[in-house]
């Protein structure tokens, strides 16, 4: 169970990191390692839903493009990438990133990609989260009449 | 009726060119780039994204720079490119209570659990122009203040635990997508819902409008805007397990509306929905009042005979793109038609003269 999760973190992580930065960390830190596509990369659609008023039953939101491919690396490890947008390039170096996090090489990939990637896109959302917070309202009360 | 008309292909040539020139205007001026539109046209991509119903700020910044900025031309460019994309799948309901929000507001609870969060808003500004904005300025840099993430729970989760308002009924039933089969009515909720947020603003804020002006009125409050990201999780085969796929910027609105009741319940607040892509809220709380008008069937209240309660009126024509394409058809040749119209006009006329004539020699 804990291996699942960890795995659905550094997927969802590789889906949602800005393109040019896992291009230049994959492009410094590993060894492009030998590898077959089981799919190559295709750009697709996935259909988003929501729930009425928040918590009911589902409905069809509208879509958002995807891009996934699946690789199988000389050593027999399966990585699968499902990015976020159209890049092609991006699925296919989530999807080698995945089978290596099977390897014995995945503790420099962390280190070297997963890590760094992680702290900058957390850094990100704590600046937004930070601009928000310097727009809550602080209510005062006027107090009136004698004291 | 149409007839094939051959002829005008040299023309149309020279129209189109026309159009990548106008379009380049001077070329004194630099030409936009994609990622200027995405970056600073911000609030134009979002309604193409929501009305084309395609979350992609590049694709939608793009068919922006290629309609000229006309929005509705950008909506069709997306929507037709939608057609083309496989459907990998449906994800999981996006969890809109688990959203980082850049923007959260209730018009009903002053001091609501997580507060008052005013967020990039044009409220309260003046509506002067700023020509500071001509003049090639710094970049403006927003405060900050110090904050620890906390859950920012629902407004209505406070009127639930009274039972004062309605709760949401709870399934995980399929929902009818109106883009895999036609329209037809009735409609269930889900896809009035699903027609609302890729329906066009302009449309469906006319409609809400004329709740309020009182065809239909239903009190609506805005319990709760909340404006922000959340992730977006899909179940993936191969894996056997889900993961996100993505993260999407979005607007709920909760609309906290008047009484329903009846002798087996007490009288509770009844809900108006609002969702859609972007930070779109003037038509994300559109979207939850006609929501609500269109919910009077199940709530048990009279039809008025108002123009937002029903659903034939409003779902056929709060689509744009259907709405334009009708629309727009009619400038196109009709050499054929018209010209039949013409000779029945002619008849027409040869008769009525034909008849007055011996009453004028009488």
């Amino acid at each position: 169970m804990h291996e699942i999760e960890e795995r659905k973190g550094w997927i969802g992580l590789l889906a949602k990191a800005p393109a040019d930065r896992l291009a230049a960390l994959w492009e410094t830190a590993a060894e492009r390692p030998g590898f077959t596509h089981l799919r190559a990369p295709e750009v697709g659609g996935a259909m988003v839903r929501g729930r009425m008023g928040g918590t009911g039953a589902p409905f069809n939101l509208g879509e958002m493009t995807v891009t996934r491919c699946s690789v199988r690396l000389d050593s027999g490890e399966v990585g699968h990438g499902y990015v976020q947008g159209r890049d092609k390039a991006k699925a296919e170096t989530a999807a080698l990133i995945d089978a290596l996090m099977q390897t014995r090489a995945a503790g420099a990939i962390r280190d070297a990609i997963l890590t760094p990637l992680k702290a900058e896109m957390t850094k990100a959302k704590a600046d937004r989260a930070e601009k928000a917070a310097a727009t809550k309202v602080d209510f005062f009360t006027m107090v009136r009449g004698e004291d | 009726m149409y007839v094939a008309v051959k002829g005008g292909e040299k023309a149309i040539d020279a129209a189109h060119a026309w159009l990548a020139e106008e379009r380049r205007g001077d070329v004194n001026v630099p030409e936009l780039s994609v990622e200027q539109i995405r970056e600073q046209m911000t609030l134009a991509v979002n309604r193409v994204m929501a009305e084309g119903s395609l979350y992609d700020p590049d694709l939608a910044a793009l068919a922006i720079k290629q309609s000229r900025g006309d929005l509705i031309e950008a909506i069709f460019l997306i929507r037709a490119y939608r057609t083309t994309l496989p459907r990998f799948g449906s994800t999981n309901p996006v969890d809109t209570e688990a959203m980082q929000c850049d923007r959260r507001i209730s018009a009903t609870f002053k001091d609501a659990p997580g507060g008052q969060i005013l967020g990039p808003t044009f409220d309260y500004t003046h509506r002067l122009l700023d020509f500071k904005l001509a003049a090639d300025g710094e970049a403006p840099e927003a405060p900050r203040r110090e904050t620890q993430a906390g859950p920012v729970p629902h407004i209505t989760d406070f009127l639930n635990k009274e039972g004062l308002i309605q709760t949401e009924a709870d399934s995980d039933e399929t929902p009818r997508d109106l883009t895999r089969e036609p329209l037809e009515l009735p409609a269930d909720r889900a896809l009035r819902l699903q027609s609302l947020t890729r329906g066009d603003e302009g449309f469906i804020l006319g409609m809400a409008y004329s709740t309020q002006r009182g065809y239909a009125r239903n009190h609506a409050f805005v319990g709760e805007l909340r404006i922000g990201t959340c992730a977006v999780e899909m179940d993936i085969p191969e894996l056997g397990f889900a993961v996100e796929i993505g993260e999407i910027e979005l607007t709920e609105c909760e609309t906290v509306n008047q009484f329903a009741g009846s002798k087996s319940e007490p009288p509770q607040f009844t809900r108006g929905y609002g969702l859609v892509f972007g930070q779109t809220e003037r038509k994300a709380i559109s979207m939850a009042l006609v929501d609500r008008a269109l919910r009077w069937k199940e709530m048990g209240e009279d039809n008025m005979g108002a123009p937002a309660q029903d659903e034939e009126f409003v779902l056929y024509h709060a689509d744009n793109i259907q709405a334009t394409g009708f629309l727009e058809h009619i400038k196109l040749p009709h050499y054929v038609d018209f010209q039949s119209e013409l000779e029945l006009v002619r008849k027409m006329r040869a008769e009525a003269q034909a008849q007055t004539m011996p009453e004028a020699a009488e």
